[in-house]
């Protein structure tokens, strides 16, 4: 049900490269891929002539154009899926958040798939002791790869949310879009500054979210956290790289899912690596998996290495557990229904994590659709948010 | 005026190694507006005999009936058997993160009620509640059970009673962990809900310190599964001075 055994995270430093030839297409026993139904995921690994761009509408902070070469930013494709996006993208949706400016309000970027099959660049930027939210939600309805290259400025302050949901159109037909989606998020982090950064997934019949940190200074912080609800034999898989590199950083992950149906399958890595260097270091990670039914599995694999001990604490917890009798049972010896009941614990298991990404609007939007997904009644819903 | 009627009660455990047989033939009837107090020692079965009142699945009834006015209690879920007048208040109540009291509180009341309360009566009945037990209003706000005290649960769940009002309450050593000051306090708090709705209680409870507090008409004593003697108040003043003892030795031919 559960795997906690794991090779050793691979210290050296990985390749990185904007060449395609660089990247042979995996055959599935790599580290990276072992749990990725490849055979479901191979068109994306190839590039496409006929695939389309992702572009989203432009706004103050959004502009939309031509990738040119100062795209580039810090970071280059590390697997053979975000090559192929890196070098199929013809488009950047670019974000862009100038230095010592205060964004009040959430900067929304719906991201637009142009064809069936879709690669994406998406490049955010918070300049020096800025601060802003940016919330990309992602196009659900076609097969999209590519890589949120994102970079805080010294002393800014950047929360992110990575909404991957069924559009409100796709709701009528209550059936889930069997869509794939590769995305890599490498985040770097200047001196002293803080990054918060979401991932809800709830669409997607193969979805890959490869969230990375990497600090360029000291003082910097990280916070990653996750929600996901796989059914109907989905797969969904997240993988998180944080590689301290500089002294006195924090990171703290903490990601949620819950899981049912036949065939069902999710994966969490959690791969924390502490160089040298990187002495006072802060870390903890964590991932708990909630079980709905027999049917489902769930892999939770966290990793943690250190290469000084000279640190201030680092830590990783996993649990993949089933419905507690208990709570049911105590719930119902108050009267309410099973299946309410259940639907109130999945909520609650959520609802701590949801209630850290920065957003309250997007916390109960995120609430409103595990609800849904749930088969909650909408008024009940409406009297939990009420009242929290 | 309602009914518990507990009949030749037999329920066992399921466990690993197979059912284990703990209730023995219980057979006792809890009335509007009395109290029956159960008492004895530890291992005797009185708490499994709560659970089995209220349906826990751990448990199977293996003989006898429980009925409530008439209706088989045996037959009805969990749920069915609180929405239709049963109360157990908890030895043990569970946490349940993410969920706050207040929606917890309501949630109930909509279910046991059959409709949501109006708002602004229930914030009122609410605060009242809580007033009578002494509890901050900040407490509706944090998860159920999440962190709470000893004390801080027995509140809740004597809370839970007076807002959900069952017509029989079973009390599952609500004393247990209690200080004085919290013991008198809970005890107000039921007292002053059995005098509202003049349910019928089963307290169940190891120790007589409860019933300076809470007057009972009826005391029980229970041993090995089963009421081995009942009578009236003054059956505690026995036990308080001579324990046990004398009823769980085995009569010698």
């Amino acid at each position: 049900m559960t795997t906690l055994a794991a090779p050793p995270i691979d210290l050296a430093p990985r390749l990185a490269s904007g060449s395609l030839s660089d990247f042979p297409i995996p055959h599935g026993r790599e580290e990276a891929w072992r749990f990725t139904p490849l055979d479901k995921v191979k068109h994306m690994l190839d590039v496409d002539p006929d695939a389309g761009d992702v572009t989203s509408e432009a706004s103050g902070f959004v502009t939309v154009g031509p990738i040119d070469a100062a795209d580039a930013g810090h970071w280059l494709p590390t697997d053979r899926a975000a090559v192929v996006a890196w070098v199929s993208a013809g488009t950047s949706v670019r974000v862009d958040i100038p230095a010592d400016t205060a964004v009040e309000e959430p900067v929304i970027v719906h991201l637009k798939a142009q064809a069936a099959r879709a690669h994406a660049h998406v490049d955010v930027r918070l300049g020096r002791h800025a601060k802003a939210t940016v919330v990309l939600v992602h196009d659900a309805e076609a097969d999209v790869s590519g890589n949120i290259v994102t970079q805080v400025g010294d002393g800014g302050d950047l929360t992110m949310l990575s909404i991957l949901d069924e559009s409100d159109d796709a709701d009528a037909s209550g059936v889930m879009s069997e869509r794939v989606q590769l995305w890599h998020w490498p985040v770097q982090i200047g001196r002293d500054a803080t990054f918060l950064g979401s991932a809800i997934t709830l669409a997607g019949s193969v979805v890959r979210m490869l969230p990375s940190v990497t600090f360029a200074g000291p003082g910097g912080s990280a916070t990653l956290l996750g929600a996901f609800l796989a059914s109907e034999g989905q797969y969904l898989e997240h993988r998180i790289l944080v590689e301290h590199e500089a002294p006195h950083c924090t990171s703290s992950v903490t990601y949620k899912g819950a899981l049912s149906g036949e065939g069902t399958h999710t994966v969490w890595v959690g791969d924390v690596v502490v160089r040298r260097d990187a002495i006072g270091t802060e870390t903890y990670e964590m991932n708990r998996n909630l079980l709905l039914d027999d049917g489902a599995r769930a892999d939770s694999v966290p990793n943690l290495e250190l290469e000084t001990g000279d640190i201030a604490s680092a830590g990783h917890a996993s649990a993949t557990g089933r419905f507690d009798d208990q709570q049911l049972f105590y719930l119902q010896a108050r009267g309410i229904p099973e299946r309410v009941a259940r639907q109130l614990v999945v909520r609650g298991f959520f609802v701590d994590v949801l209630t850290r990404v920065g957003s309250r609007q997007w916390r109960d939007a995120v609430l409103d659709r595990i609800a849904q997904r749930l088969g909650m009644e909408p008024e009940l819903e409406r009297e939990l948010k009420a009242d929290s | 005026m309602s009914t518990l009627k507990i009949s030749d009660l037999h329920a066992s455990v399921i466990t690993d190694d197979g059912p284990r047989e703990i209730l023995r033939g219980v057979t006792i009837d809890v009335a509007s507006g009395s109290t029956h107090a159960v008492m004895g020692p530890n291992g005797s079965g009185k708490s499994t005999l709560a659970y089995v009142i209220a349906g826990h699945p751990k448990y199977v009834v293996t003989q006898g009936s429980i009925t409530l006015d008439g209706e088989d209690v045996l037959q009805m879920s969990v749920d069915e058997r609180a929405r239709a007048g049963l109360f157990l208040a908890m030895q043990y109540p569970v946490e349940i993160p993410g969920v706050s009291v207040s929606n917890f509180l309501r949630t109930s009341a909509t279910a046991v009620r059959g409709e949501a309360p109006k708002l602004r009566t229930w914030m009122k009945e609410m605060k009242d509640a809580m007033g009578v037990l002494q509890m901050d209003p900040k407490f509706a706000e944090r998860n159920v059970n999440e962190g709470f005290s000893g004390g801080e649960k027995k509140r809740h769940e004597i809370l839970q009673l007076s807002l959900l009002k069952p017509k029989i309450a079973i009390l599952d050593e609500t004393d247990s962990g209690l200080d004085v000051d919290a013991l008198r306090v809970v005890s107000e708090g039921f007292n002053a809900f059995r005098e509202e709705t003049g349910a019928g209680t089963l307290l169940i409870t190891h120790y007589t310190r409860i019933l300076r507090y809470i007057q009972p008409d009826f005391v029980h004593v229970f041993f090995d599964g089963r009421i081995v003697e009942s009578g009236g108040p003054e059956l505690a003043a026995v036990l308080e001075s001579e324990g046990y003892e004398r009823f769980i030795t085995p009569a010698t031919p």
